[in-house]
Formats: C-alpha cells, structure tokens, sequence
C-alpha cells in the first residue's frame, strides 16, 4: 500500500478512512484529527491549562504528547490503584514519558493517599472492580483539577470507547446517560470542565501512534477488567466494523449529529438537585456523595488531601 | 528455514507458523479480528496486505483496551 498522501511505503492501514499512511503523514493525520475535535466542539483554547487523566496506556501518553506537541499547557494526573502487577507498570510508563518530554507529572495513589486499592473498595461497596475504578478516577481527577486551578480536564477516551459506551446505553436506553455522553463536559456546580479530544481517533490509531513516535506504554491489559461489559461491546462492534469498515464512526457521529440534542434539557435538570457533598465537598445528589461512601466502607479516608499544587 | 515466530500479547506468548505468509493469513489462522490489532513486522509496523518473510519476528499487539469508561454511577452526576 501507498500513502494516501505522500504516496511513500505505508505503514498504517485505516480502514474506515479507506486510506493508508506512511509515519510522517499518520503522526500528522493523527494530530489533525485532534486539532479538528477541539475546535469542532470548542473543547478549550490556546492558553488554557489542562490536566491529562494519564494511566500509562496508549491512549492517555498519545493523548498527552499531541497536545503537548500542539502547544497546549498540559501536565498529567496519574492514579495509583492499588493494582497488582499492573499499577506499578503503568506509572513507570507515565513517569518515564513525564521525564522524556520534561512534562509536569502529578500522582495520587489510592493506597497511600486515601487508605484503599480499587480491589477493597469494590468488595466493600459491593460493585464491579471497573465501577470503583471509574467512580476513583472521576472524583480524584474532578478535585485535582479543582484544587489545582486546572481550566479543563482531557481524557483519553476514543471513538471505540465512544462507541461502545453508546452501544451499552442504547442496548438499555439508559437517557439520562445517553444525555451526558458528550465530547465536552462544561464546568462549573463544582465541577471541572472535561474533554474528550480522541473522539475522532480508533484505539488502533492511538496504539500506531505510540509505536511510531516510539512511546513506550502499558500493553498489557488491566486483568480486573478482563471479561466485563464493556470489552463484550467493543467486541462486537469490531466484528461489525470487520465487515462493514467506517461503522463505528457513524454510529458515533450520528448521535452526536441527531440523538445528542435529545438530552441536553436532562442534563440541566440533573445538576439542579446537585449539593456540597458534607464529607468532602465534591457535588451530589445523595446525601453522602458516592466516592465517600466507597472510601468509608473500604476503611480509607475520603478527606485526605490530593497533593497538587494550586496556581 | 526457521518459521515465522509470532508474538502474542494478554497473556504474553510466542509461537512458531511456517512463512512466508501474508498478514491477513496470519491474523486469521490465529483468529484475530484486523481491527483489534496492529502487526509488528520485526519492529516495523505494517499494513494489511504485507507479506512476512520466513525467519521474521511478529508481535501482535492486542489494541482493544477499557474497563472503567461507562458512565457515572446514582449519587454522583459524572
């Protein structure tokens, strides 16, 4: 195969585009097509500062270097879980690439910092390991970037886990989360703004990016998170997407393009019955907020502080 | 020659298939669906209608990752 562009020996395949690419162009595709999603849904601007939710996975370090390479003033976030054999792995990676591009690393480690691991916390609130996990990270993230005077967070979400989320929550026709299944979550209510700037990017595509700039991260799978959902409707979306490339990406796109507009009054309302949180302050609707209860009934202490520095 | 010796991820793995053999061959006498893995070609990434030449190594590196994307949980909007 060719590069669509340069018409050199390619290296990458992107079947939905019906293109392939050599490095150069592709490292450069993949860049654009962050570019064009921050601008399309006026994700943030030049001199706003983002924190990165880095887990060491392909997905977050590409994340990180193409905005990093774009100029945007952008340190990560890693969490610690409390995994073994894959925490310790994964913040090797995030700390070397942190070293390589002289980018500010901060760390919170779950263990340390508040006295639980992912593995306790969801056999002591009674969830699946990937639940505590995401409800840990949200809540750790969110307060970071709060107390750090942070504008936005970026997460490293792609269009697979795009898809597949929508999979899920049509298959359920879950509409209070189809509503906030968006690219850009604004801020304010005691929340951070929060982006997703991979949406128009596969995970094969991040993963070819990070081979060919060289970026060493975690290949190796998190094994809490082998068999769940989640995973069952990426799956099956590939084995669509065998057949029928560019698929997921319309699916994705046609929601945002039709279905999203359906929830946007839903997402109002639910920030109206929001409230302090009286443990840690984070906003809730429950009495209690949800990572609190977990950190309580896990023995760990949800008030404990996330060393990050304030500006 | 000495076969073509493959790579496997999640569980880490190696095995030997006789070359030369192209990609997709590949990806299908293991069973791999194309777009959940990139092919390593002696550290070179290649395309899908590659050919692997007899004594080549070939990772194949899973790409389909995930766990704690869903959404958010009761009590807590995000």
């Amino acid at each position: 195969m060719k590069c669509k562009v340069c018409r050199r020996p390619a290296v990458v395949d992107v079947r939905r585009h019906n293109a392939a690419f050599c490095s150069d162009c592709f490292l450069g595709h993949c860049r654009a097509q962050v570019e064009r999603a921050v601008k399309e849904h006026r994700m943030m601007g030049p001199d706003e500062r983002v924190l990165v939710a880095v887990s060491g996975g392909k997905d977050s370090l590409a994340l990180w270097d193409i905005l990093l390479d774009i100029g945007y003033q952008a340190d990560g976030l890693y969490i610690g879980l409390g995994i073994a054999g894959y925490s310790q792995p994964s913040g090797e990676h995030a700390r070397a690439f942190a070293a390589a591009r002289q980018a500010h690393l901060v760390e919170v480690d779950l263990p340390s910092d508040f006295g639980y691991d992912v593995k306790t916390g969801a056999a002591a609130d009674r969830r699946v390991p990937c639940s505590a996990c995401g409800l840990s990270k949200r809540h750790v993230f969110d307060r970071a970037a709060l107390d750090g005077g942070y504008d936005v967070v970026a997460t490293g979400h792609n269009l697979d886990d795009e898809a597949a989320v929508l999979l899920g929550n049509v298959l359920r026709w879950d509409v209070a989360y189809l509503a906030r299944q968006r690219p850009v979550l604004p801020g304010g209510e005691g929340f951070p703004r929060k982006v997703k700037p991979l949406v128009k990017l596969g995970e094969r595509e991040t993963a070819a990016y990070c081979v060919l700039k060289g970026l060493d991260y975690q290949v190796e799978e998190c094994p809490m998170s082998a068999g769940n959902r989640h995973l069952g409707y990426k799956e099956a979306l590939n084995a669509i997407e065998e057949r029928s490339p560019g698929t997921k990406a319309a699916f994705y796109n046609g929601f945002l393009d039709r279905g999203s507009a359906l929830g946007a009054e839903l997402c109002q309302d639910e920030r109206e019955g929001l409230h302090p949180c009286p443990s840690c302050a984070a906003p809730t609707t429950a009495a209690v907020c949800a990572f609190c209860k977990l950190v309580e009934r896990a023995g760990g202490d949800p008030r404990r502080r996330i060393p990050v520095t304030a500006l | 020659m000495g076969g073509v010796k493959v790579l496997l991820r999640n569980p880490k793995r190696e095995l030997e298939v006789p070359g030369p053999l192209g990609v997709l061959a590949l990806l299908e006498q293991l069973g791999y669906i194309r777009e959940a893995v990139l092919v390593i070609v002696d550290g070179t990434l290649v395309t899908g209608d590659a050919t692997i030449a007899d004594g080549s190594g070939v990772e194949i590196r899973p790409v389909v990752s995930g766990g704690a994307t869903g959404p958010a949980p009761t009590g807590s909007p995000r």
